[in-house]
């Protein structure tokens, strides 16, 4: 028989939480939020391959941010549970809210029975027919859900990152505005230029057809990047 | 942590995660239409009737490959519907046509889609053309058994391969067998006749309204021999359906270009067979 030593609960949990909470602040961060046509994903991200942002079905993206591994197992599971789900019914049964209760279980059990809680922060969002629908979940390490509106960030500096988006955003911005503005404040969350490169970007764009999820290319984001002095402050039309 | 990472049935996978859709609604619910159910009984002619699709084709052209199919269905005698689809965008470069048990097939076709889909999101590519085309084989030959009790699905499928920046066309049987065809292909109770068409029609690089035209008159030769394919009924505006998969994607070929494709090959077999010649005989000058 191994001895174990009482540690009291409080102390495991908050042992837990912080240990969850320095691994995702050594990641880099996610911005999303609501534009005139659906949502933005934004984060830094030099690979092009492994993604921060990704489809879980037709109107639903994922992002994550943390250890690479943990929020993958959980996006699968996601696209798992979201296609079983449309298969089982209808293709509009699929909801966000299913999705985020089915995230916080999950992690909510590996928080308090596992060796090791996951090291992750994510985002199910929701593209709406009309913006006031739209919902966006934000899921902690330990299976809380926060309902959020407007926007959200994630990540490193997470604290600082949603400062920085709550002075600068503005309710119906144009797809190109919102880049610019979540570009800038991720750049400015971290001191240093990030350009179009490092950045993934991913919109849940409410005028494409069946599958409203879209990546921007490169390409596209450095051009809306580019731009920018040009029609830096206008206010959307 | 339960669930989460675990493969059919609950067994975690040995290695990495299992991208398949039919898979994971097999595991998940043995009753689940990608389980086909026991073999109940051999060689026996199936009871009751069941609504069947009936001629569809596919052909290579300058830009891809058209695929159509009538709108009929029947039950034994009786025609079930006259506007059944039963040509399917299986993604958004591919598209699998059915003929067979009606039922079965669109359940298969379903399955199918999804399949492609969830691949997609879990790995994050499509699946190349060949895998597609190998996954559609697979799923044929699992209906095998329900084959066996008559429920045959017997489909094509056909889509712009990006990889190889071409049209690609395959045919199947019954037990799963897959092959690739160079040019045309069709299946179903007409199919013979459809094939005599394409035959004769078929070139290298048709440009898209003569193709669209074969594929139509090759449908209305078919329907002309076989009574459970249905030709176009202008009367009520029910035309072939087809979908063309090019570079750009799945598009659905729009109804008034169907009906013109009809109506040129209706103006021409009305002139060899009712006008002309036959006519001026009849003179009684």
């Amino acid at each position: 028989m191994s001895f174990q030593p009482y540690v009291p609960p409080e102390q495991l949990m908050k042992d837990r939480s912080e240990y969850a909470r320095k691994g995702i602040s050594r990641g880099k961060s996610v911005v999303a939020l609501e534009y005139a046509d659906g949502l933005l994903f934004l984060a830094e991200n030099p690979s092009s391959t492994l993604h921060k942002i990704s489809e879980i079905y037709d109107r639903i993206a994922f992002a994550g941010v943390g250890k690479y591994s943990e929020f993958e197992d959980l996006r699968i599971s996601g696209v798992r549970l979201a296609d079983l789900r449309g298969y089982s019914y209808g293709r509009e049964d699929v909801t966000a809210k299913t999705l985020a209760n089915a995230y916080s279980q999950a992690l909510s059990a590996i928080f308090t029975t596992q060796m090791k809680p996951y090291e992750v922060e994510i985002l199910v969002g929701q593209v709406g027919e009309r913006p006031e629908e739209n919902e966006l979940f934000h899921i902690l390490f330990d299976g809380s859900v926060a309902d959020e509106k407007g926007f959200v960030g994630m990540g490193g500096r997470s604290d600082e990152l949603t400062g920085h988006l709550r002075d600068s955003y503005r309710a119906g911005e144009s797809l190109e505005g919102a880049v610019r503005l979540a570009a800038k404040a991720l750049s400015d969350t971290e001191d240093r230029p990030i350009d179009a490169p490092k950045l993934e970007a991913a919109v849940m764009d409410r005028t494409r057809g069946r599958r409203k999820f879209r990546r921007l290319d490169d390409s596209e984001v450095a051009e809306i990047l580019s731009s920018s002095s040009v029609e830096g402050g206008k206010p959307p039309p | 942590m339960t669930g989460l990472g675990a493969g059919p049935g609950g067994r975690p996978f040995l290695f990495g995660s299992n991208p398949s859709f039919a898979d994971l609604v097999a595991g998940s619910a043995p009753d689940a239409p990608g389980s086909p159910p026991p073999v109940q009984s051999h060689g026996e002619q199936p009871a009751a009737t069941y609504s069947h699709g009936t001629t569809v084709l596919a052909l290579k052209y300058a830009d891809g490959v058209i695929m159509a199919g009538d709108r009929r269905a029947v039950e034994g005698f009786t025609i079930a519907d006259e506007r059944i689809e039963k040509v399917f965008p299986a993604d958004e470069h591919s598209a699998v046509a059915i003929a067979g048990a009606a039922g079965q097939a669109t359940e298969i076709v379903r399955l199918f889609q999804t399949e492609l889909e969830h691949y997609e999101k879990v790995e994050g590519e499509r699946l190349s053309m060949e895998g597609k085309a190998n996954r559609l084989a697979q799923m044929i030959r699992g209906n095998f058994p329900m084959a066996l009790q008559g429920l045959v699905v017997v489909p094509l499928f056909g889509g712009f391969d990006e990889r190889r920046a071409e049209g690609r066309l395959f045919r199947y049987d019954v037990t799963g067998g897959r092959w690739e065809e160079a040019d045309y292909h069709s299946t179903g109770s007409g199919s013979l006749h459809a094939r005599g068409t394409l035959k004769k029609g078929w070139r290298r690089g048709l440009e898209r309204t003569a193709a669209v035209q074969l594929a139509v008159e090759a449908l209305y030769d078919a329907s002309q021999e076989d009574v459970a394919t249905g030709g176009p009924n202008p009367l009520r505006g029910i035309y072939p359906s087809v979908k063309a998969m090019t570079a750009a994607g799945v598009e659905i070929v729009p109804e008034d270009e169907v009906r013109a494709a009809f109506q040129t090959i209706v103006g021409e077999t009305h002139e060899g067979v009712v006008g002309g010649g036959s006519q001026a005989k009849e003179d009684p000058d």
